[in-house]
């Protein structure tokens, strides 16, 4: 559903955030180590990363709550440097979400109008208009402590929205919610960004929020940015093992490298025979080692006497039941870990005695080479 | 760590911007402090500084001797009436803080596991009359423990004594007794917020590991109450040492104190210096026997494990 | 074991009941013998009546004294919380080498010997040429009242959520604009708090004030000089009694608006709720 909704914008080629070799340090410590970015107009784009990869930190720069120690940022073509956080086309959704606690709803949402000095039918048109986006018409009067997390989220939308940021910077926004009424944010902040259409740039740690709302992801480790891409490219064809893993299950293969050529790479493996796979844009060659990873889903379990063009086989060594899918370990002869594999319940994958043989389909393009 | 060393141009440029960021967030804080720190260094450190200084001349009439001298200090150690004095001050200070403390701990335990939600009402009690001011509280026990008072006439309308006993009020003991109720609250907040820090789980985990209420009380409660404990009894200790109001108001003749000692070298003796020494006499060795105290009850907090 | 377990609880709430009386019971005395007609404090009351409070107003040295102690207390008041507001920020907000230390400076006078702090201000004083006044006393009290204001404000501005001020920020307004509409408002209570705590110890100070006042007394200084004359003291009692009624609502309200304050300052709901 969400892909046919992210193909009815089309995010233009401008860019919007300009980030150029940026480092923050505190001492010894890099918070952020020479990090380039660009973040292009209308796009709904995401920093994920574990606890402490800078991602925050780059958003506060970005915001004008922190300083680069190096390099610089540009928003909408305009350097940021030296420019305070109340002076730039930026406005943020805070973690804590920041509700006021002394004003109430209205109130809050008009606090960055109040500046403007607009007329006062004005103010309160806009107000209205900001409230209405986040389904929150009618609540103005209800004081901040009054609301529930989900409404003060909602009020910390709606005040940055008032304000036609030219970026619109959330800092982890869903965090504090629970796991139902985070789902059901996601999608409503997808929507929202599709009808504002200004660029959103997402901080998270959640990489399935990342992946079901953005349409790029950065992925950041130890103050390094590893990976910008699509989610799915992101999640498909990860660049490294950090990334793989930090977007879910992978199996990882050692691998021989046979031949390297511009864009592909030739490689023989214990499991999976001789494999030809794509090569990634940043690869670099340790030698004629390489690792192979591939997703547990992209293994099937092949039933009674069915074939594939391509499989291997092993035998089941312990079976996890989830509910709609069943992960199986699966071990295979030559391969010096076992695999996993989910597999969905419809044909009784969670019937599979442990002890058993079975033979697993897969497509060679699922096989992906990455760096260690 | 090694690109540092290259020390190529933007690194450089990196540094010579970072040091200003880095101290900017202390600059703000210190500058800001920087007022109420001054105030205090100038009507207290230098207030202290000159009476050190003072303790070390001698006073001639109205003029000062700037040579320097310990005769100020012999005098306060060993002149009877200051040495009697020091000691009926220090055994007093300590006699109302271990008093103190002593009777606040259980109405601290008391607040914080049994308080339940009247807690802070527990806590306002508790305090409100600490508020009131010092010299109508003294004033009151002088009511009450006077030769005609509340005491000796209640004691009297129950046919327990004939006639008005002297005993009660003018001693020493009469200044304990106003001094531990007058340093009450004072001993009661610093136990209960110890008390409130330490974790129940713990104690649970006592009782589950074959702990009766007392023992677990002793061996976990206790022990991780004492910091509370010892600010108590210092906080206590050394402004009892040199209280002026209690003794001169129901002290009498036996139950004068160093401090009154210590205003009549500034008033009608006139020795600035040697009202200088006996305060920094005073000063430090209630600061040894408050060090002494905090090392006894750590002791004893090692023991109860 | 089980005996202790059951018992204790209520044996506990006895001692505080009665502890809770210790406190009282001395205090409560002033009241009651400032209604007695009979000048000595003994029982039973020889009769009630209000004469010593009539009396009061028609006691020049009273008014001059009582004009004295709130001149005193309200300058006391606003100077340690100008000084307190700047420290507690400080401390509550930045992270600085030295920070414990200028704390415990600040906070030392709460734990030293009041009559050390006061001849010690004396000498100083002297020293300078300053001549005693309520000037002097004033001074004397803010050094007193800052350890005060400070605790009062640091619970005030504690868990006072930081990203509140960068919201404000990111919202457009200036630096000013923030403390005014941001900071200001919700610590209001805590700062209105720490002017009636202020003013309230001032109020109740005795040993500064008669250490470094010249011939002006205050209300403290003005009840010790009546207290040497025991045919004073029915009107000393009733004196007390009405600074122990102002204390006790002056410190009531400071008390619900500190609360007032530190409530208003979490930040409920959010992550750190």
């Amino acid at each position: 559903m969400l892909e046919r909704v992210q193909s009815e914008r089309t995010i233009s080629d401008r860019a919007m955030i300009e980030i150029r070799d940026v480092t923050r340090s505190y001492g010894a410590f890099k918070a952020l180590d020479n990090a380039s970015l660009v973040i292009r107009e209308g796009e709904f784009f995401s920093l994920l990363g574990p606890s402490g990869c800078g991602k925050t930190t780059l958003l506060r720069m970005i915001a004008g709550f922190d300083t680069p120690t190096s390099g610089s940022i540009a928003v909408d073509g305009q350097p940021m440097d030296g420019i305070p956080a109340n002076r730039r086309p930026t406005n943020m959704v805070f973690q804590s979400y920041a509700i006021f606690p002394h004003l109430n709803v209205e109130q809050n949402v008009a606090y960055g109008l109040k500046r403007l000095k607009l007329q006062s039918g004005e103010e309160k048109r806009r107000v209205e208009e900001a409230l209405a986006q986040v389904s929150l018409t009618g609540l103005g009067k209800r004081r901040a402590t009054e609301l529930s997390g989900g409404q003060r989220q909602r009020v910390a939308l709606a005040r940055a929205l008032v304000m036609r940021p030219k970026v619109l910077l959330l800092d982890e926004p869903l965090s504090a919610l629970d796991k139902k009424l985070r789902e059901q944010m996601q999608v409503e902040l997808r929507r929202l960004q599709q009808a504002v259409g200004i660029t959103f740039v997402l901080v998270t740690h959640d990489q399935y929020e990342a992946l079901a709302m953005s349409d790029r992801i950065a992925v950041m480790f130890g103050g390094r940015i590893a990976q910008v891409a699509s989610p799915k490219e992101i999640y498909q064809r990860p660049v490294n093992r950090q990334v793989a893993d930090f977007l879910g299950g992978m199996n990882f293969v050692k691998a021989e490298i046979v031949e390297e050529n511009g864009a592909s790479l030739v490689v023989d493996t214990l499991g999976f025979g001789r494999v030809r796979t794509d090569k990634p844009k940043t690869f670099v060659r340790h030698g004629g080692a390489a690792t192979l990873g591939i997703r547990p889903e992209r293994l099937r379990v092949l039933w009674d006497n069915a074939t594939a063009k391509f499989e291997v086989a092993g035998k089941v060594v312990e079976r996890h039941y989830f509910g709609e899918i069943t992960h199986l370990i699966v071990e295979i002869p030559g391969l010096e870990k076992p695999l996993s594999v989910t597999e969905t319940n419809d044909f009784g994958a969670d019937d599979i005695p442990v002890g058993a043989p079975i033979r697993l389909a897969y497509d060679p393009e699922a096989l992906v080479a990455m760096a260690d | 760590m090694t690109a540092a060393a290259e020390g190529s141009p933007p690194l450089r440029m990196a540094r010579a911007r970072r040091s200003p960021l880095l101290q900017s967030e202390a600059v703000q804080g210190i500058a800001l402090i920087s007022p109420t720190f001054l105030y205090a260094l100038i009507l207290l450190v230098l207030p202290i500084l000159v009476v050190i200084a003072h303790s070390f001349w001698t006073q001639d009439y109205l003029t000062i001797d700037h040579t320097f001298t310990l005769e100020n200090y012999r005098i306060a150690l060993t002149e009877p009436i200051y040495r009697d004095l020091l000691w009926r001050s220090l055994y007093i200070s300590l006699t109302v803080s271990l008093l103190t403390v002593l009777l606040a701990y259980p109405i601290a335990y008391f607040i914080s596991f049994h308080g339940g939600r009247q807690k802070s009402l527990w806590l306002f009690l508790i305090t409100i009359p600490f508020w009131t001011s010092y010299l109508l509280r003294v004033m009151s026990w002088k009511v009450i423990l006077g030769y005609n008072g509340v005491l000796n006439s209640g004691l009297m309308g129950l046919g327990i004594i004939d006639e008005p006993s002297t005993a009660l009020l003018y001693n020493s003991s009469a200044v304990i007794i106003t001094l531990t109720h007058a340093w009450a609250t004072f001993a009661i907040l610093p136990i209960f917020v110890s008390l409130e820090k330490v974790d129940r789980t713990l104690v649970e985990a006592a009782t589950d590991l074959g702990d009766g209420p007392l023992r677990s009380f002793l061996r976990v409660t206790l022990p991780l109450s004492a910091p509370g404990v010892i600010s108590a009894a210092l906080i206590v200790m050394i402004p009892t040492v040199g209280d002026y109001v209690t003794p001169k108001l129901v002290g009498g003749k036996d139950g004068v104190m160093i401090a009154n000692a210590i205003q009549a070298q500034f008033g009608k003796a006139s020795n600035w210096p040697l009202g200088a020494a006996l305060s920094v006499t005073t000063m430090v060795i209630v600061s040894l026997m408050a060090g002494a105290a905090v090392l006894v009850i750590r002791a004893l907090q090692r023991l109860a494990r | 074991m089980t005996a202790i377990r059951r018992y204790l609880p209520s044996w506990l709430s006895s001692y505080a009941a009665l502890y809770i009386l210790f406190l009282y019971l001395p205090v409560i005395f002033l009241p009651i013998f400032s209604i007695n007609t009979a000048a000595t404090p003994k029982f039973p009351l020889s009769g009630v009546t209000l004469h010593w409070y009539q009396e009061l107003p028609r006691t020049p040295a009273l008014i001059d004294a009582t004009w004295n102690s709130l001149v005193v207390g309200a300058s006391a008041a606003i100077l340690s919380t100008v000084f307190g507001i700047l420290a507690a920020r400080s401390i509550t907000r930045y992270r600085y080498p030295g920070r414990r230390t200028v704390n415990g400076l600040i906070m030392a006078p709460l734990v030293l010997p009041e009559v050390i702090v006061a001849i010690s201000m004396l000498l100083v004083m002297l020293q300078l040429g300053l001549s005693l006044s309520l000037f002097t006393v004033v001074l004397g009290h803010v050094l007193v009242c800052i350890p005060y204001s400070m605790t009062v404000l640091t619970s005030g501005f504690e868990g006072f959520d930081r990203s509140l001020e960068e919201a404000s920020a990111d919202l457009g307004e200036s630096a000013f604009g923030t403390f005014r509409r941001v900071t200001l408002p919700m610590v209001a209570p805590a700062i209105v708090s720490s002017l009636l705590v202020c003013f309230t110890i001032s109020l109740d100070e005795f040993i500064i004030a008669f250490f470094l006042t010249g011939t002006e007394a205050t209300l403290p200084i003005y009840i010790w000089g009546q207290l040497r004359f025991a045919a004073k003291l029915p009107g000393v009692l009733a004196l007390g009694t009405l600074l122990l009624a102002a204390s006790f609502v002056l410190m009531t309200v400071a008390e619900i608006l500190r609360r007032r304050a530190a409530r208003r300052t979490q930040n409920e709901g959010g992550l750190y709720a």
